[in-house]
């Protein structure tokens, strides 16, 4: 007979993992990839793919040869970050390689940095883009115009996103809500189709693996603000639901201010955190330097989140 | 339905032996009976080598104020006063009895007949409960005779029966509602007027609808009994998740039951009080299940306190499979896993679960992500994944003031982790290190 | 113009003024007035804040050293000697001169490894699995092997040995801090004198079991049968609870006991080797030959 096991209770687990919720925010994602191969060819793609190898080598490279740790690439994190790292940027040729610096920023400075996956307090994405942003602000902001369905040309057309035209004067002509909620409309990667990421964030509520707190506050936050801002002049500021539609708040909203690890974690804190995140994205679209702000409201969020969990402790049962 | 609000899991429930009739397990030839089968200090062994004894004589006394008596469950002639080694490998104060024959005590009345009139008083009842050495069969052993004296000033206004039998695989509980109803009615009619308390209610989970259905039949018989069928929810029957559960009232933290004016017992005891003040058959029997989904067959079975886990599983599977990986007296979610199968059982002993190699062993630990699902789980509304930071860094005060000793241990926090952490292990530890910091101030 | 500059001057002036008056009251009012001598002592201490001196940090045992201007009860057991006669120099005493000691595991486990009783798959932490049960050996007194020990040490000096799952003192290494005795919740690690050239002698078990129970428990256990107290010539051995324990304030290391030790449970470290050939197999390297039934008590 074997050896028992002993050990404190309980005995039993509910089987859930962290490689089976990492995977799961993949699959999620699948269906924001796709509509993006489809409006932007095999562009998207490859800087998807690219983006995603690098982090996971970056990801091996460091455990292996600095951190001398066993490998946590299986467990699927790095895979989410290089998706949201290529969702975050426009596909274009030049991307091929700008997203291997990004990913080198993400993972390295933003995550294994500070301890790897559980210990980064801003969102190794974001960070990513936004060094980018920085860094390469031509590159990252010429946008690949959406042509038709699955373009396989490697150099199409290049626009503005309704947002920085909206920043430059007006909204280009022709952009209906239906547009901006199929997706076919100029922007980064992964962030046009409004539909494709609410399917994959119904898929992650479903499986519970975020909740309906952040992403609502943070979307009716934006909604709510910049319609106040629109009633009171509707030609300087976008209108609501065109705001929530186009850059990237979807894609925010769902994806990158849910993330586990740099978001609070009581359900009080994480509408502060939704609240936060959706009136710092107004207040840089209208008022900031970028057209876009939602990388950088939800960074500067993140950066609060100790706090907030310092603040919003659960209810207790009895006091 | 009516549930605690707040946390709570729902493990899978595995309720295998659900069919299996209660047997009775025969006597083995060697008995040890242990004399710390309850929260609190030993009982002091009142027989000598050589003493003959009958089934229900008294053999351990309780001398200390947080004690119970323990009876002999066998006849025969004690062969040694000498420690045991129990479940745990530990060594615990022990009488060793030789069996011989089965002659029981002349007052136990054996007769089937079911007895419903009950003439003593509320003081005599507690005497009673106190002489058969009556003790809470939910887990905790608490002896009955300290519960069911109402201290001055308190007044309890409900008394609650846990039949909620929230831990996978057990199903000793059911089973006595299915087979014993009337006995246990009876049972808490008496401990209802022990209380003097108007209601007594039984909490019963509802994936068990046959016994929701048999009990409130029953019921409608006795007075001031009411049925309540409760949410399947882990952990439904922790006894502060069940008053806020059947009552609304919320325990704060560090009083007792009493003080929202609730008695809550297990439904064994209830069928136990019932057998100790009818029938005068002291606590010398456990009703437990036999489980595990290796096993080539589930039983439940009537077995005399003090027969070894070996003698249990001999008798109702031969032997244990070679695949097995851990076994466990009492619930998965919080059983304790027995090393040391040559151990008696003891009272409060609900199961012996005989786990696969497969489902006994934890996964490794990964990093935490801070996905909050053990806050979310936790019922208490604490915060398990600060506490494992905090006991791991020896900041014990901290943990203290962030209320760690408000932890229950029923282990949701553990079996929702996705990191497998073991949280409910290191809080468990961080209590240790708190209630020691606690009294070395003193 | 000129008149705002005044004004400017005047103000920050006052409230420049004003501050500073507060400040120096409330600088008087909490003024912290401390020996600059606790400052010396402290610099010469290893800063380790081992806890060893049973002081909360080198900090605390500074102060306590400078309150009471003396070395008496106090010593910090990393520095040794040299440290003791640092702060003896600082404070102008006498310094205390005391046995270099060592932290030693008495306890051998010979159901360790492949021949574990059992498998801990909790929380590694002895105190913990303390609570659970006996741990993987089955011994109810001896090594957890989940290392505390290993944890508290500041110095690198005690390591799991993964083939016994018991810890192994680095004699080098080890300051006598007892941070690993006070984090073993079984006590199973203790300070003993180091010994004339590091050799000593030792009981190897705890197990206060009688001895027929503690040799099936561990068939290293020692069984307190007294043998070895009546060969002591410097009663240096005293038998409680089924258990011999060697005083080694008294024990001059003759050996005697670990040649009459039926069950080898008395150990001798760092004597040469061929002195005890003859006469018993060395414990550590065969392992112990099945006793002749060993009358408990």
């Amino acid at each position: 007979m074997n050896l028992l096991n002993i050990s404190g209770s309980p005995h039993v687990h509910s089987d859930e993992s962290t490689k089976k919720i990492m995977w799961r925010v993949n699959a999620a994602l699948v269906p924001a990839l796709l509509v993006a191969i489809a409006y932007f060819g095999i562009n998207a793609l490859l800087v998807s793919i690219i983006a995603v190898a690098s982090c996971v080598l970056f990801q091996w490279l460091i455990e292996k040869f600095i951190l001398k740790v066993p490998s946590t690439i299986c467990d699927g994190s790095a895979v989410v970050t290089g998706l949201l790292l290529a969702f975050n940027v426009p596909a274009t040729v030049d991307m091929m390689w700008i997203v291997v610096i990004g990913a080198l920023v993400a993972i390295g400075v933003a995550k294994m940095a500070f301890g790897g996956l559980g210990k980064n307090p801003f969102n190794p994405a974001i960070v990513g883009r936004i060094f980018l942003l920085i860094s390469f602000p031509v590159q990252m902001t010429t946008w690949p115009q959406v042509g038709g369905l699955f373009p396989m040309d490697f150099d199409v057309a290049t626009g503005a996103t309704p947002l920085g035209a909206f920043k430059e004067g007006a909204l280009p002509e022709g952009v209906t809500f239906l547009d901006a909620f199929l997706g076919h409309i100029g922007g980064s990667l992964g962030e046009v189709s409004a539909i494709a990421i609410l399917l994959g964030a119904a898929y992650l509520c479903w499986k519970k693996i975020i909740t309906w707190h952040i992403p609502v506050t943070f979307i009716g936050t934006a909604f709510i603000f910049s319609g106040i801002l629109w009633l009171v002049d509707p030609e300087t500021y976008m209108d609501p639901v065109m705001t929530i539609l186009t850059g990237g708040i979807m894609l925010g909203a769902c994806f990158m201010a849910t993330d586990m690890v740099t978001s609070p974690m009581a359900k009080s804190g994480q509408l502060i955190f939704g609240f936060g995140c959706g009136l710092l994205t107004i207040i840089i679209r209208n008022w900031g330097a970028y057209p876009e702000g939602v990388s950088f409201a939800i960074l500067l969020m993140n950066s609060v989140t100790p706090l907030i969990n310092r603040w919003c402790k659960p209810q207790r049962f009895a006091c | 339905m009516k549930t605690f609000k707040m946390g709570g899991v729902h493990p899978e429930e595995n309720k295998i032996s659900n069919d299996a009739a209660i047997e009775v397990m025969p006597v083995p030839a060697q008995m040890v009976v242990l004399m710390n089968q309850h929260l609190g200090a030993p009982a002091t062994p009142v027989v000598q080598k050589g003493d003959k004894v009958k089934v229900g004589q008294l053999i351990g006394e309780a001398q200390a104020f947080m004690c119970a008596n323990v009876h002999s469950p066998v006849s025969g002639t004690v062969a040694k006063v000498e420690p045991c080694k129990d479940a745990f490998g530990l060594a615990k104060p022990a009488v060793y009895i030789n069996v011989e024959g089965d002659e029981w005590m002349e007052t136990i009345d054996r007769t089937p007949d079911i007895k419903r009139e009950c003439t003593l008083e509320p003081k005599q009842i507690v005497d009673k409960l106190k002489e058969m050495g009556i003790v809470g069969l939910g887990g905790a052993t608490f002896p009955a005779h300290i519960k069911y004296n109402v201290p001055e000033g308190k007044k309890a206004e409900y008394l609650i029966i846990n039949a909620a039998e929230c831990e996978p695989y057990l199903t000793s509980d059911y089973r006595v509602m299915m087979e014993h109803a009337e006995e246990v009615c009876i049972g808490v009619s008496i401990l209802r007027k022990a209380l003097g308390v108007p209601n007594a209610y039984i909490g019963i989970e509802s994936n068990k609808p046959l016994a929701i259905a048999k009990m409130q039949e029953m019921a409608k018989q006795f007075e001031g009994i009411i049925v309540e069928p409760l949410k399947v929810k882990y952990p439904q029957g922790a006894e502060k998740q069940l008053i806020n559960a059947v009552t609304g009232r919320k325990v704060p933290s560090g009083k007792l039951p009493i003080d929202v004016g609730c008695v809550v017992s297990n439904l064994g005891t209830a069928f136990a009080v019932y057998e100790a003040i009818q029938k005068n058959k002291p606590l010398i029997e456990n009703i437990l299940t036999v489980t595990g989904k290796k096993l080539p067959s589930q039983h439940n079975y009537i077995v005399r306190i003090g027969t070894t886990y070996n003698d249990i599983i001999k008798h109702s599977i031969g032997e244990l499979p070679a695949t097995t990986g851990k076994v466990i007296s009492g619930g998965t979610m919080m059983g304790k896993a027995v090393v040391n199968l040559d151990a008696p059982t003891v009272k409060g002993n609900s199961s012996v679960l005989v786990m696969d190699e497969n489902e006994a062993r934890r996964n490794p630990e990964t990093a935490c992500i801070r996905c909050g699902k053990c806050m979310h789980a936790c019922p208490m509304g604490l915060e398990p994944y600060l506490f494992s930071a905090l006991v791991r860094n020896g900041r014990i005060e901290e943990a203290k003031e962030h209320n760690i000793l408000d932890c229950i241990e029923c282990g949701c926090c553990f079996f929702s982790c996705p990191a497998n952490k073991p949280l409910t292990d290191e809080i468990r530890l961080g209590k240790n290190k708190v209630r020691a910091m606690m009294a070395a101030k003193k | 113009m000129t008149q705002q500059i005044l004004i400017a001057v005047l103000v920050l002036g006052v409230i420049g003024a004003f501050f500073a008056v507060v400040l120096y009251f409330v600088a008087q009012k909490f003024k912290v007035v401390e020996d600059p001598m606790i400052d010396e002592v402290a610099e010469v201490l290893p800063g380790a804040n081992c806890g060893g001196c049973g002081k909360a940090g080198c900090r605390a045992f500074a102060e306590a050293c400078v309150a009471q201007h003396s070395l008496e009860g106090l010593r910090c057991a990393p520095g040794g000697d040299a440290v003791a006669a640092k702060i003896a120099q600082i404070l102008g005493c006498a310094v205390e001169q005391g046995e270099p000691q060592v932290a030693v595991v008495r306890c051998r486990p010979a159901n360790c490894g492949e021949n574990r009783r059992s498998n801990y798959d909790g929380l590694k932490s002895c105190a913990f699995a303390n609570t659970v049960y006996t741990g993987e050996n089955g011994c109810p007194f001896g090594c957890l092997g989940c290392g505390d020990c290993v944890a508290a040490c500041q110095f690198d000096a005690i390591h799991m040995d993964p083939e016994t799952g018991t810890p192994v003192v680095d004699e080098d290494k080890c300051t006598a801090c007892g941070a690993c005795a006070k984090a073993c919740p079984r006590r199973v690690i203790e300070l003993r004198n180091k010994g004339n050239k590091g050799r000593r002698v030792y009981v190897r078990c705890i197990n206060k079991e009688k001895g027929a129970v503690a040799m099936k428990t561990c068939k290293n256990a020692c069984i307190g049968c007294g043998k070895c107290a009546k060969v002591c010539p410097f009663e240096a051995i005293t038998v409680a609870d089924n258990v011999a324990y060697i005083d080694y304030t008294k024990c001059k290391a003759c050996r005697k006991c670990v040649l009459e030790c039926p069950v080898h449970a008395i150990t001798d470290v760092n004597f040469p080797a061929p002195a005890k050939k003859p006469e018993a197999p060395k414990p550590a390297e065969t392992p112990a030959p099945a006793p002749q039934a060993a009358p408990a008590n």
